[in-house]
């Protein structure tokens, strides 16, 4: 149970880290290539930590690197949120300024975690994330307040991204399982803490909540977007064709 | 060198031949991320705290410190990775600082990560000074907090007009 629980917290970063390398050479501007690319490194980096020691404590020697080339879209056990496609600028700021809250108040939790390899892995993050989120939430107050061609791309970013916010809450046997043995976060304590962020962001960026209900769920259960595939096949490509390859 | 004398200490000298690779200005003890070197039975190991969780140069350092201490007469050294308590460019020495600024990069400042993350999701935060390392001018401005490394970020001088790297503060 553990390890599925790291291969969660691993699968999450490791799904938006390739996402956001997806901007590499194509960012709108040169600083924002390169924070993009950073911030990918930043996230693939806490993925293979985290997959590394889900492979160790699952005991049947899957390396980091089996785990993120070799599992089909249904065995990963990522968010939907992260998985689907950039968009464009607007939409992937957006779709990170609500990752890295989030992301934020867990590895903050994590970092007291029972279990101390997971603290120390969620202690680095951490530093990290703080980064992540100065870089995301000043994007979207920008864009929000900013001209009319990017305040609407952000609130339709937005619109469409906010029925996926509500799986990154939902806790199920694992979640508690984890919490009550003092190794996993607490998602219900860490939702109005996201939530106070996001409305203060989103109020000084002048967008505005859809009504929409976040029904968006299935990830943590392998039920993904159609979208995963198409993206893990890009990415496990190479490793898949030359199996055992190092350089 | 033989195993009879060799103390923490001297290994400590030996990987001081160990250069970040991407800034072969610094070692990677004066870097802060050697944490520890002790001896079980003739065999060296050396704990080594990465710097950020991506860093591709962290591989490179590995197999540099076991190959150095290997031409040293230490064969077989074993590297061991400590997450915990998790490194800080506050251990970095005012010698490697210094030739950091040598180098046309701005050393970090002290850390600040006492605020919570109201404090993050400020447009209107105050920022730190930093001093250019070419001509010492204090009017400077960050362009990003994200650099041609996870651990640097870029600036420009209004002084020299020249732009300039910073090690991040960690």
């Amino acid at each position: 149970m553990l390890s599925e629980y790291l291969i969660r917290l691993g699968d999450d970063r490791l799904v938006l880290g390739h996402r956001l390398s997806e901007w590499c050479g194509h960012g709108p501007i040169l600083e924002e290539d390169i924070a993009l690319a950073n911030i990918a490194l930043d996230l693939i980096g806490q993925a293979t930590l985290f997959l590394k020691l889900a492979g160790e404590t699952e005991g049947k020697g899957r390396s980091e690197d089996a785990l993120a080339y070799f599992r089909e879209a249904i065995d990963y056990r990522n968010v939907q949120l992260v998985e689907i496609p950039n968009g464009d600028y607007a939409f992937t700021i957006v779709r990170q300024f609500l990752f890295d809250v989030f992301s934020y108040h867990l590895l903050e939790q994590l970092m007291k975690s029972s279990n101390p390899e997971i603290a120390g892995i969620a202690a680095k993050g951490f530093k990290e994330v703080r980064y992540h989120v100065r870089h995301s939430s000043e994007w979207v107050v920008r864009m929000g307040d900013g001209t009319d061609e990017s305040h609407t791309r952000a609130q339709k970013a937005l619109d469409h991204l906010w029925r996926f916010t509500g799986e990154m809450f939902q806790p199920d046997d694992i979640d508690s399982t984890m919490l009550t043995a003092g190794i996993g976060g607490d998602l219900a304590a860490i939702q109005p803490k996201w939530r106070a962020v996001v409305d203060d962001v989103l109020t000084r960026a002048t967008l505005v909540i859809p009504n929409d209900p976040p029904a968006m769920t299935g990830g943590r259960k392998g039920r993904h977007t159609e979208h995963l595939g198409h993206m893990l096949s890009e990415m496990q490509i190479v490793a898949r064709s030359h199996p055992g390859a190092e350089w | 060198m033989t195993n009879a004398v060799a103390t923490r200490e001297s290994v400590l000298e030996i990987l001081a031949e160990v250069k970040d690779p991407e800034l072969p200005m610094i070692d990677v003890v004066e870097l802060g991320i050697v944490r520890d070197v002790t001896f079980s039975g003739d065999r060296v190991t050396v704990d080594i705290t990465p710097t950020y969780s991506g860093c591709p140069a962290m591989q490179v350092i590995e197999r540099e410190i076991v190959a150095t201490l290997a031409s040293h007469g230490f064969e077989g050294a074993r590297i061991r990775t400590v997450y915990s308590p998790a490194w800080t460019t506050d251990w970095m020495t005012e010698a490697a600082r210094g030739r950091l600024r040598e180098h046309g990069i701005a050393p970090p400042g002290p850390v600040e990560n006492s605020g919570g993350i109201a404090e993050l999701v400020s447009l209107r935060r105050a920022r730190p000074t930093t001093e250019c390392p070419f001509c010492g001018s204090a009017n400077t401005v960050e362009k990003s907090e994200f650099g041609s490394t996870a651990c640097k970020s870029i600036h420009f001088c209004n002084g020299c007009h020249q732009p300039f790297d910073r090690f991040k503060a960690f």
